[in-house]
């Protein structure tokens, strides 16, 4: 990265701005990570999963009786003892209700219907394979919209008489008044389609549990892969006290250890948590379930699966006048989503992006269908990776129809720097930026000029290049309490530091790493702000019994919603150390100044205190009156949200005979404020861009029309390798958010949601003359082949 | 349960187990031997979390059984610093972020062993290529293609690095 940061602190402090080395390597690189499926207990025993090989079916009998004859083999849950702890459904985390286990009716392929306990591993999948179970087929809906018509049969029979439809909710944003008569009165109007497919998070470790109920001390402790440790703990006590179950809030433990990769695939709670739970307090053993990556990509809940309908009106020179969109969002048979509770379509409305519009309206409705539970994020903050698309799709579009370059249409249609805070039709107020900058960095960096004339010649020759641009808007960091509440909690977030005596501090945090780094970069915060060394400070996350309250990482909120709370926290400390050096410099607490990492006498910097001069003192020399000790806490109520953006630019190349796609360069330009780690946030950027040239490009979901998964192992849900993925290109513009304490914005989710469409404009740049106004992704060869072949090219 | 006796050599020591027939590698070395480090990601030999060195050579220890690698000379990420001192590889990873959640990173490691035994001075598509059996989510694979150049320099300037002593392990 070449733009230049100003460090305050020396590399040895290691404060803002420093590539400081990840202080969790060292575990990770010998093998010595902690993962889930690395906990084993004593007489533990495993769980193992019977699952349904339908998508809809009768459960007209379960026979146990092969499986219980196998050696090893202790116990066959179904839904109907659940039933009678009254644990058979669960809420989902948008208040909707999902099965642990079926009494009498599955929903979808490869959903739960059993659970087999065991003492080894092996046993439980022999247990699995010999339970029998009878199903009778019943009629299956795949196609949402399908799903909406009068005679499709109502799937969700378990709600009240008045919701006997297959429609969940319908949630709408904008003047809808307002954007009809725009559009009636543009120059140009364009509508078109857009399908945003189901895909999966596929994080390299699957999701696993290992509940260990002590009888004796009345005490669950849940190890558990979760991305909202806290959140969890609060729903398995509810749970809990709705089924009876002696099972209370403080004896609840949910212990995280290392994640590897969340991406919010690891928000949910899943039926196997439970069954381990419920197996657990039956047994009095702690019960192990690690799922498989059949079951991760068949049964956990799924991302995306929005069918666009968008409309945009403009002058007859490009400038923009409105937008109206309309979608149907596929959430499976039940509405699983972790969106908070006010957002059942997330922050989809964030979709006028980076264009200042004068009117906008989007209406989402959700839709059951027989799939899995749908609508959580892969690493994407509630829905915006679906907006940013459609909108950048839709901006290229009207670009290629007026003969304007893509660039200059979107130059001439940014919201401009002076504009911030600018306030958006949909009701958002973004909190700074400056789009331009950003995409003229990114244009000169790639050599724009030169590429389009590069494009000329070779179209000349019949050669097929595209360049495609995304100049997208995030919105993170999740949320004002006024209106972000997942289930009711808040979405605050915390952080609590202890400075020990000898100078060395250990803070802990409500949210929680999966690969992001936060033992290192919550570490920095805390050096900028109090002049203590990284290496002095120990960051811990993801035990309840000691970490404050927190909503979790998720949706780009850890450093925007924990990381102001580090920081907030630090400055009580230090307003606490002032008054300590005051006491020991005899001198009045405002005659004093703070710089790195001591507080001095204004006008005499020889005489001061430093932080761990004033540590000790807190311990051992504090004041009559003032409390013993140097801790502070901060849960972090964040008065806005968030907005990075960047521009981003894909120059790709398509073989026409087998209609593979190759981007041969992509530069992105980001800009998420004032940076603490620049090497964490390219390493976010360059693993954020991967995630999305893979729903661009390789990865789906589909299902045939008996609701069977076509793509639920690695064999055929296609991941980017590293031959696939280009040498990533990245530069930076920094843009501070003025509401935050130190200026940052997040970063993890920014190239996810910009880098798809930049991929699928340059693709559509490539075939346009082609007559080609959209293709949808993943655009894969057979679609690109099936383009080329229907129009004589080959 | 019929079981099956393996002994082999682990990371230089000598290990025996009664197995079923049936196990698999991995979980010899996971769950009998509690060698964590080598990790399961899925069913398929996609990822390449599993992979480990058999008598020399890369495997994916979720696609072979303990009884077949009985009489092996196995190596996991376990066995690769010596002593205190990380393996080039290990502190390349570390030098140049060359992971995030971790999870991927010793398979990956022990890839990356395997190709610069067989390719000491690698391009950046060569090592692209020989890493493609193994999936990163994380990293976009960027900081990896570093890491490894960053190793293949110093394991090509010091004759005595431990990659370069595995090779002489006769991989017959």
């Amino acid at each position: 990265m070449t733009t230049e940061l100003h460090p305050q602190t020396t590399p040895e402090v290691g404060g803002m701005g420093h590539s400081v080395k990840r202080k969790e390597d060292p575990r990770f690189i010998q093998g010595k990570g902690e993962y889930i499926e690395d906990v084993n207990l004593p007489g533990q025993l495993w769980l193992d999963i019977v699952r349904s090989p339908y998508a809809h079916a009768k459960i007209k009998s379960i026979d146990a009786t092969e499986a219980l004859k196998i050696p090893g083999v202790a116990a066959v849950v179904t839904g109907k003892d659940l039933e009678g702890y009254k644990l058979h459904w669960m809420p989902t985390l948008a208040g909707d209700m999902q099965m642990v286990l079926p009494v009498d009716t599955v929903m979808y392929q490869s959903q739960e219907v059993a659970a087999v306990i065991a003492t080894s591993r092996y046993a439980a999948a022999d247990g699995v394979a010999a339970v029998e179970v009878d199903y009778e087929p019943l009629p299956v809906v795949v196609d949402p919209k399908k799903a909406l018509q009068p005679d499709a049969p109502v799937l969700r029979t378990d709600r009240g008489p008045d919701k006997q439809t297959n429609h969940i909710w319908h949630w709408e944003s904008g003047d809808a008044a307002a954007a009809d008569e725009a559009l009636a009165n543009a120059d140009v109007r364009i509508a078109e389609d857009i399908y945003i497919p189901r895909i999966h998070v596929a994080s390299i470790e699957t999701c696993g549990i290992v509940a260990d109920w002590n009888p004796i001390r009345q005490q669950l402790t849940m190890h558990l892969t979760t991305q909202a440790p806290h959140a969890i703990r609060t729903v398995v006590a509810l749970v809990a006290a709705g089924a009876g179950l002696p099972i209370y809030e403080h004896n609840i433990r949910v212990k995280t250890h290392d994640i590897g990769g969340g991406f919010g695939g690891k928000v949910p709670v899943y039926p196997g948590y439970v069954l381990a739970v419920a197996a657990s307090f039956l047994t009095g053993k702690p019960v192990k379930w690690i799922e498989d990556r059949s079951e991760n990509l068949q049964a956990d809940s799924f991302a995306r699966d929005y069918h666009i309908h968008a409309e945009m009106g403009a002058t007859k020179d490009g400038k923009i006048q409105a937008l109206k969109v309309r979608t149907i969002a596929d959430h499976g048979y039940t509405d699983a989503a972790a969106d908070p509770s006010k957002f059942p379509a997330g922050l989809f409305n964030v979709i006028t992006g980076s264009y200042d519009f004068p009117n906008a309206f989007v209406e989402v409705d959700g839709v059951y269908t027989n799939k899995p539970p749908g609508g959580v994020a892969y690493r994407c903050s509630f829905r915006v990776t679906e907006a940013v698309h459609a909108i950048e799709r839709m901006v290229d579009i009207l670009a290629h129809d007026i003969g304007k370059d893509p660039a200059q249409l979107r130059m001439e249609n940014f919201i401009q720097p002076e504009q911030f805070p600018y306030h958006t039709p949909t009701g958002w107020e973004y909190d700074s930026g400056d789009y331009p900058k950003a995409l003229q960095k990114a244009l000169d960096l790639i050599g724009y000029d030169e590429l389009r004339k590069e494009q000329a010649e070779k179209r000349a020759r019949g050669e097929l290049m595209g360049i495609g641009i995304s100049s997208f808007t995030e919105i993170v960091g999740a949320g004002p309490s006024h209106d972000f509440d997942i289930l009711g909690l808040k979405m605050f977030d915390s952080c609590e530091i202890r400075v020990h005596p000898t100078g060395k501090v250990l803070a802990r945090l409500g949210v929680q790493s999966q690969g992001q780094g936060h033992e290192t970069t919550f570490a920095q915060i805390i050096a900028e702000e109090l002049g203590f060394p990284v290496a002095d400070i120990k960051i811990e996350e993801g035990d309840t019994d000691t970490a404050p309250y927190g909503l979790g990482t998720y949706a780009s909120r850890s450093t925007p919603v924990a990381g102001a709370a580090t920081a907030i926290a630090a400055r009580k400390i230090k307003e606490k150390a002032r008054l300590l050096a005051a006491h020991l410099l005899e001198a009045s607490p405002d005659d004093l100044e703070w710089t790195n990492g001591r507080w001095s006498v204004k006008g005499s910097p020889d005489r001061f205190k430093t932080i761990q001069e004033i540590a000790f003192a807190a311990y051992t020399n504090h004041p009559q009156g003032m409390e013993a000790g140097l801790e502070a806490v901060d849960y972090y109520d964040p008065p806005n949200l968030t907005f990075p953006f960047g521009s981003y630019i894909a120059v790709v190349d398509i073989d026409k005979g087998t209609g593979e796609v190759t981007v041969r360069r992509f530069v992105a330009v980001d800009d998420c404020g004032n940076i603490i780690n620049p090497m964490i946030v390219d390493g976010q950027i360059h693993g954020g861009l991967t995630m999305g040239l893979a729903p661009a490009l390789y990865e789906q979901i589909t299902y045939d029309e008996l609701g069977n998964n076509l793509a639920g192992t690695f064999m055929d849900y296609l991941l980017p390798t590293a031959v696939e993925t280009p040498a990533w290109e990245l530069e930076k513009t920094i843009t501070p958010s003025p509401h935050h304490p130190i200026g940052a914005k997040g970063v993890g989710e920014s190239a996810t949601v910009g880098a798809p469409p930049a991929i699928a404009n340059a693709v559509v740049d490539a075939l346009w003359h082609l007559g080609v106004r959209n293709i949808d992704i993943p655009i894969t060869p057979p679609k690109v082949w099936r383009i080329l072949h229907d129009k004589g090219i080959s | 349960m019929t079981t099956q006796h393996v002994s082999l050599t682990v990371n230089g020591q000598p290990m025996e187990a009664d197995v079923e027939p049936r196990l698999l590698l991995v979980h010899l070395l996971r769950d009998v031997f509690g060698l964590t480090g080598t990790h399961v990601g899925c069913d398929t030999s996609n990822c390449g979390a599993c992979t480990v060195h058999v008598d020399g050579r890369s495997a994916k220890s979720c696609t072979v059984l303990a009884v077949q690698a009985s009489g092996s000379e196995i190596r996991t990420i376990e066995g690769m610093a010596d002593g205190a001192t990380l393996h080039p590889l290990q502190q390349a990873f570390w030098d140049q972020h060359g992971l995030q959640c971790g999870f991927c990173t010793p398979g990956m490691i022990m890839q990356s062993a395997w190709l610069l035994e067989q390719n000491p001075h690698p391009t950046d598509d060569e090592v692209r290529e020989g890493i493609s059996g193994n999936l990163c989510r994380c990293t976009g694979y960027v900081n990896i293609v570093k890491a490894v150049q960053q190793a293949a320099g110093q394991l090509s300037a010091s004759e005595s690095a431990p990659v370069a002593a595995a090779a002489t392990v006769d991989a017959s």
